[in-house]
């Protein structure tokens, strides 16, 4: 009872500040209804007793967003309306994304529930009790540093790529005007 | 009886302590916070020689009353063109994020309000990261330079320092081995050491990032009100403006109550483990009872009756909980030396960790934010671009060695079987030789970088003149 109710709590403001950030017309606006949108995915993820994902959402993801504030400020006229791309093409193309995204992720939900065995499915029909839940930031380091150890180490790499990407593109260059 | 009250009353009913830990946090930090702010201006006074408040009630003591009621009745301002929403709402998120963040803090074995969370430390400082957003957004919907200039150096300070902060709370961490409040204070206990004494270099990275993080002197660049009138506040009145200043003090009762936790032994008395250093558990009641003796004596010297007779409250304000304090010892002392104690001192025997856990945490809390404030009285403002290199060139990279040398001295002692001191000191020598040999780098490399421009901007500021 109290699960639902928090979920669709959650889920309902998560909804309307997505679609408010998409139609807001300055940038800061949007940007905070983004955060809006990420806090309350983090509030779900609560809810189905993620708490490392709960906190790791907040951190990352809302974290990251204090940096985007910092672009829309600098970047970002908002005085100047944005130019509007009216392009028949792209709107159609849109839709199409939007509605092939939307029905594979709604079939492999289907199939999920039909998939036999506790556990194989993804979504488990019984799940198990909330207080009996194996503590998770152990489970997910277990499992991080043991099963998935190359794709997260691959995945690390990647990420120092970048940002030494980024560090070598705004370095002043000596002979640079 | 209808199903959803039902419900209501079922859910208050297995969760009343969590609920009455919340209120009360919500009720009592904004007093706190606001003698804190009395005890920093009496802290002040006495470093600058001269007395500080003195006169709102004895010795200024109901002056952060008359502050918070000055507050509340001034004229609250929005400029017309700011961003009314947001110019609304962003001190509220500051508010909110800082009181949130003390959910899973654990003043004491008793009283935390979400008891038992397995991200225990990690959702207190992730939650209290959220603030900055109401310093950001403010500084912003304000319209006005001087305001987003102290919010972009709020970001970029954040930015910098939370890497440092959070690399110093993995070097406790890992001693650990647990995110949980709880597990953290009780491993403290089990391995006999505070962890400051195992990893003296993430402590003092922690302190150093965690002023950085709460905007406080020599690191309150964002409202530098000598350059920038009043940072990200300027536009700020009245009660909104109190409301970032309440969130800047519970900020920094949240990041002492983080260090205190990992690194100060949590609620645990010093030496928990030692028998003869017992008599310990009678500081309460020694602090209570001189604290309630000296308004005593200065009760007879007040100029004014309504002050004495205040004087006269406060001492026995003193002397009650320094009975509760005492009567709460013997019913412990009682209760350890005999057999079949008496029902009355059972009862108080079980309150014994819960207050005394209470009471040595604050305490601890208290000493922190005394450094907060020592430090804010002696060292001069940093310079922006001082603040970055500080950042970049060297706590984090002294955060990060530390945090590898840390795992080392865990497997020389876990491995190979060194005794934990022997291991620690050779760790921490080697950090501090890393330490010795940036600070070097760093001279000479500032040295060749600035000697044609005494100051150079930062490029933050630069894009924002």
């Amino acid at each position: 009872m109290l699960d639902s109710v928090l979920f669709y709590f959650f889920a309902s403001i998560a909804i309307i500040s997505a679609g408010l950030m998409v139609t807001r017309r300055n940038a800061i606006h949007s940007a905070v209804f983004l955060i809006t949108t990420l806090l309350s995915t983090a509030g779900i993820f609560l809810q189905l007793r993620a708490e490392f994902l709960f906190i790791a959402q907040i951190i990352l993801y809302v974290g990251g967003i204090m940096v985007l504030f910092i672009f829309v400020i600098m970047l970002v006229r908002l005085d100047v309306p944005l130019p509007q791309i009216r392009s028949r093409l792209q709107k159609g193309a849109a839709v199409f994304v939007a509605l092939a995204v939307f029905t594979e992720a709604a079939i492999v939900l289907l199939l999920a529930r039909k998939v036999p065995g506790p556990g194989q499915g993804l979504i488990d029909p019984l799940p198990a009790a909330a207080d009996k839940l194996p503590p998770n930031t152990e489970e997910l380091a277990k499992s991080l540093f043991t099963a998935y150890l190359l794709p997260f180490e691959i995945a690390s790499v990647l990420l120092l790529v970048a940002m030494v990407g980024a560090v070598v593109m705004a370095k002043k260059r000596p002979d640079a005007p | 009886m209808s199903p959803t009250l039902h419900a209501v009353l079922a859910f208050v009913q297995t969760w009343w302590v969590e609920l009455l830990c919340a209120l009360l946090t919500v009720l009592v930090v904004p007093l706190i916070a606001g003698y804190i702010v009395l005890v920093e201006r009496k802290v002040m006074a006495d470093m600058q020689a001269r007395l500080g408040p003195m006169r709102v009630g004895p010795h200024g003591l109901l002056q952060p009353i008359a502050d918070a009621v000055k507050l509340l009745l001034k004229e609250d301002l929005i400029p017309d063109n700011a961003d009314q929403f947001i110019f609304w709402f962003a001190p509220v998120l500051s508010m909110t994020a800082a009181l949130t963040s003390m959910g899973a803090v654990a003043f004491g074995p008793w009283f935390q309000v979400a008891r038992d969370i397995n991200i225990g430390l990690l959702f207190v400082i992730g939650i209290s990261a959220l603030g900055p957003f109401g310093i950001v957004l403010g500084g912003w919907a304000s319209n006005n330079h001087y305001s987003i200039i102290g919010a972009i150096r709020s970001t970029a300070q954040l930015i910098s320092y939370e890497t440092t902060a959070g690399f110093a709370l993995v070097s406790g961490f890992l001693f650990a081995g647990t995110l949980n409040v709880r597990a953290i204070v009780e491993h403290q206990r089990a391995d006999h050491v505070w962890y400051l004494f195992l990893a003296p270099v993430g402590f003092f990275t922690y302190v150093i990032a965690s002023i950085a993080e709460t905007n406080r002197a020599p690191f309150d660049l964002p409202e530098a009100e000598s350059e920038l009138v009043a940072g990200y506040m300027t536009e700020y009145s009245g009660f909104r403006w109190s409301l970032y200043f309440l969130a800047e003090y519970a900020n920094m009762i949240v990041v002492a109550a983080v260090g205190t936790t990992l690194f100060l032994g949590g609620w645990m008395r010093p030496f928990p483990n030692v028998q003869w250093l017992g008599w310990l558990d009678a500081f309460p009641v020694l602090l209570l009872g001189a604290t309630g003796v000296y308004c005593v004596v200065r009760a007879g010297k007040q100029p004014a009756y309504v002050q004495a007779m205040f004087m006269w409250t406060v001492a026995l304000a003193c002397f009650v909980i320094a009975l509760v304090f005492g009567l709460v010892e013997l019913g412990h002392i009682v209760a350890l030396r005999s057999a079949q104690p008496a029902h009355l001192f059972q009862v108080l025997d079980s309150i014994h960790p819960g207050l005394y856990g209470a009471f040595w945490f604050l305490l601890k809390v208290g000493a922190y934010i005394y450094l907060f404030m020592w430090l804010r009285f002696t060292l001069p403002r940093f310079r922006f671009d001082q603040l970055m290199r500080l950042g970049w060139h060297i706590l984090i990279p002294l955060a990060l060695v530390n945090v590898m040398d840390v795992g080392i001295a865990l497997v020389l002692q876990l491995e190979l079987g060194w005794n934990r001191w022997w291991a620690m000191a050779l760790t921490t020598l080697f950090t501090l030789v890393v330490a010795a040999l940036l600070l070097r780098w760093n001279d000479r490399h500032a040295a060749t970088a600035s000697s044609s421009l005494l100051a150079p901007p930062s490029p933050l500021e630069d894009a924002n003149a």
